[in-house]
């Protein structure tokens, strides 16, 4: 029954808040949609649930650990836009909170079917669900952003609807499908076709996630597009994306086509690392800039799960660990870019003295997403490196050591630059009000990010180890 | 029933090099549409055992895919009067015949794509094809509404690869797949409306303003 509540509650809160006209009742539906699913998922950490409606919807490790960063970036991206909504009023008003509560329902969707043609569904709902926000300005950069975001996502999810169906093909025994079904008798699946399966949903759910060469979109969606929207989509979204390949890695390693799987991971997560490097240098856009950090990050991700082994625990450890920094991030320079005005670095100078408490958090981000101790991103990213070095790809890892060292100067200069800088001129806007709800937010998540780095407690621990046993890893 | 099916996946070819030929807008939306309703009628040829699904199935691709999508993308033109797909990136005679080299290519792979118990022989090379077509008209085309296009038609290739799996993939999947391609169309026309509102064209290629 919970399982359905996480789909049900945002669905009833989106309909509801679509009807009220006044700003206050829509606010409030987004709060108590965000607790409800805060507290829903809580309550499955601490006694799970089983399956639902014959198998289709069940909440395994992987899924929960998914499903926890979907939650928790909701409910401070809800608290945030309490505060954003005060100041700016994006036009689409009342539809604006609805497709918040839209995507967290079909990311919900994503995160507990075990039906891999549902989990498309879900995974192609996100994608509506969000457009509308990136094109909340009316203007023609957003216009030029929403239209790349529709057209590039759509395409590639379609090549994985194909990808799915080329999967069903395969299956020979078993009903049709589902998840557990196609691990069991993974053996029976047809080779080529399984092979082909997996080619198409890596680009379909590669393009969700923005790995290069399949980022387009990406740069021009994060940079147009409102800075919560942006945390949902660069913490939730491709956590979501990720988990889509997740499972049909796991198909792929019980078929015992683990040979034909990993050099394709390995090549596509150097190449993100490698791109985002190139164009981090010299980037002038804070956001821009984020999105090739994201582009990163996604590379991290597909190599753990290609190198294995304790690289997939590694992995999975990185999907919680970058889902929240990027939350952390995409919200500070939100608050920051509503003083500045601008998201245009040399024109941002000065941030630490005109809005402290905002610079601090940032600083702590940058370290933070650039893997430095003692942030949880540094354990996961060490881990995967490890497991590079240690299971024989000591290429790959000393490659992917370059390129990390790279990339924190590609981000420490921008951002130290406006940190620290001198204000060149321009008018200092007074800050805005409804700061408080705003930095609740950012300050809660760096506390995670921070605590993840120093400590795991015992039940995420073995959450962790669950699904990186069920990705056919190790765990360290 | 195999003839009748058949002859359904020959139109959908036939519809495929329509598309990709044709130079005014209305045609491509018509065509489009006429291939929304040939494939509403495949279902119920290829599995003669009718079933609430397979009619729900076809009853559900007419209303989308034949009646409500194509009306609002004619809406779509009519509002900003736009009549002729002008300059593709390749021109309509080339554009036709990379199409006929993916249909010989189609046909090709399925050959050797090791496919179990598939009703027609038809039924792979014609869904392979219909896919490229609709990914040559994306990528060659420079409206923005003939784009929209070329993704309902690579959306119709997956719908027929689809086909081949129908009796496996339960009903309530298929709905979702239909409403999202739905969804996705509709707000891609809609923001094809504002495209031509903010620069006084349909044209994609005016969407040059983000880049690093």
């Amino acid at each position: 029954m919970r399982l359905l509540g996480l789909l049900l509650v945002p669905l009833v809160a989106a309909a509801a808040a679509y009807a009220h006209r006044s700003s206050r009742f829509r606010n409030a539906w987004l709060l108590v949609a965000g607790v409800v699913h805060l507290a829903l998922v809580a309550s499955l950490w601490i006694t799970p649930s089983g399956p639902v409606l014959g198998d289709w919807f069940a909440l395994d490790a992987l899924g929960l650990v998914v499903l926890s960063v979907v939650t928790i970036l909701f409910a401070v991206v809800a608290v945030y836009a309490v505060g954003y909504l005060r100041t700016e009023s994006p036009r689409g008003g009342r539809a604006f909170v609805s497709c918040l509560l839209g995507f967290l329902a079909s990311t919900s969707l994503v995160a507990l079917s075990h039906h891999l043609a549902l989990l498309w569904v879900g995974m192609e709902a996100t994608t509506l669900a969000l457009a509308p926000l990136i094109y909340h300005r009316h203007d023609r950069r957003s216009l030029e952003a929403v239209w790349k975001y529709l057209v590039l996502s759509s395409v590639g999810i379609a090549l994985a609807l194909l990808g799915t169906f080329f999967l069903a093909a395969a299956q020979v025994k078993g009903r049709p499908l589902l998840v557990e079904d196609l691990v069991l008798t993974a053996k029976t699946l047809q080779p080529g076709l399984l092979r082909a399966a997996f080619v198409f949903l890596l680009v379909g759910f590669g393009t969700k996630m923005g790995i290069a060469p399949l980022h387009a979109w990406k740069p021009d969606t994060y940079g147009e597009a409102p800075s919560l929207v942006a945390a949902l989509m660069a913490g939730a979204l491709t956590s979501c994306a990720f988990l889509g390949l997740a499972r049909v890695a796991q198909v792929m390693s019980a078929a015992g086509q683990a040979a034909f799987m990993q050099p394709l991971l390995l090549a596509f997560g150097v190449f993100s690392l490698v791109v985002a490097a190139a164009f981090m240098l010299g980037q002038t856009d804070l956001k821009r800039l984020l999105a090739y950090s994201s582009v990163e990050h996604m590379g991290l991700l597909v190599l753990g799960l290609g190198l294995g082994g304790k690289g997939a625990y590694g992995t999975v450890l990185h999907v919680l660990n970058n889902g929240l920094t990027k939350g952390l991030l995409f919200l500070t320079v939100g608050n920051i870019v509503l003083v500045t005005g601008t998201s245009h670095v040399p024109s941002m100078r000065g941030v630490l003295r005109r809005a402290p408490a905002s610079g601090a958090l940032l600083l702590a981000g940058l370290f933070a997403v650039t893997g430095s101790p003692p942030f949880g991103p540094f354990v996961s990213e060490f881990t995967i490196l490890g497991a590079a070095i240690g299971q024989g790809h000591p290429w790959i890892g000393a490659i992917t050591l370059g390129l990390l060292a790279v990339i924190f100067v590609g981000m420490a200069r921008p951002i130290l630059d406006l940190l620290y800088g001198e204000p060149g001129g321009g008018s200092a806007a007074p800050d805005p009000r409804a700061g408080g709800l705003r930095l609740a937010g950012p300050i809660v998540l760096v506390l995670l990010v921070l605590l993840l780095g120093v400590y795991l407690p015992l039940p995420l621990r073995e959450v962790l180890a669950r699904a990186t046993l069920s990705l056919g890893g190790v765990v360290p | 029933m195999t003839d009748f099916s058949d002859l359904l996946l020959l139109l959908v070819v036939l519809t495929d090099f329509w598309i990709l030929g044709t130079t005014r807008l209305s045609s491509v939306i018509r065509a489009a549409a006429l291939q929304g309703a040939i494939l509403a009628a495949l279902p119920i040829a290829l599995h003669p055992r009718l079933s609430l699904h397979i009619i729900g199935l076809g009853a559900g691709t007419l209303i989308v895919k034949a009646i409500v999508l194509p009306g609002f993308l004619h809406r779509a033109i009519r509002e900003a009067s736009v009549r002729r797909e002008v300059e593709p990136v390749i021109g309509f005679t080339a554009s036709l015949g990379v199409g006929a080299v993916a249909v010989a290519l189609s046909f090709a792979v399925a050959q050797r794509l090791p496919l179990p118990e598939s009703q027609t022989a038809l039924l792979v090379p014609v869904a392979l094809a219909t896919v490229i077509v609709g990914l040559i008209v994306l990528t060659t085309r420079s409206k923005a509404l003939t784009q929209v296009v070329g993704y309902l038609i690579l959306e119709n290739g997956i719908y027929v690869f689809g086909m081949s799996q129908a009796e496996r993939v339960p009903f309530l999947v298929e709905l979702g797949v239909l409403l999202d391609v739905f969804v996705g169309v509709f707000i891609m026309g809609i923001v094809v409306f504002h495209i031509n509102r903010e620069f006084d064209s349909l044209s994609s290629a005016r969407l040059t303003e983000l880049r690093d």
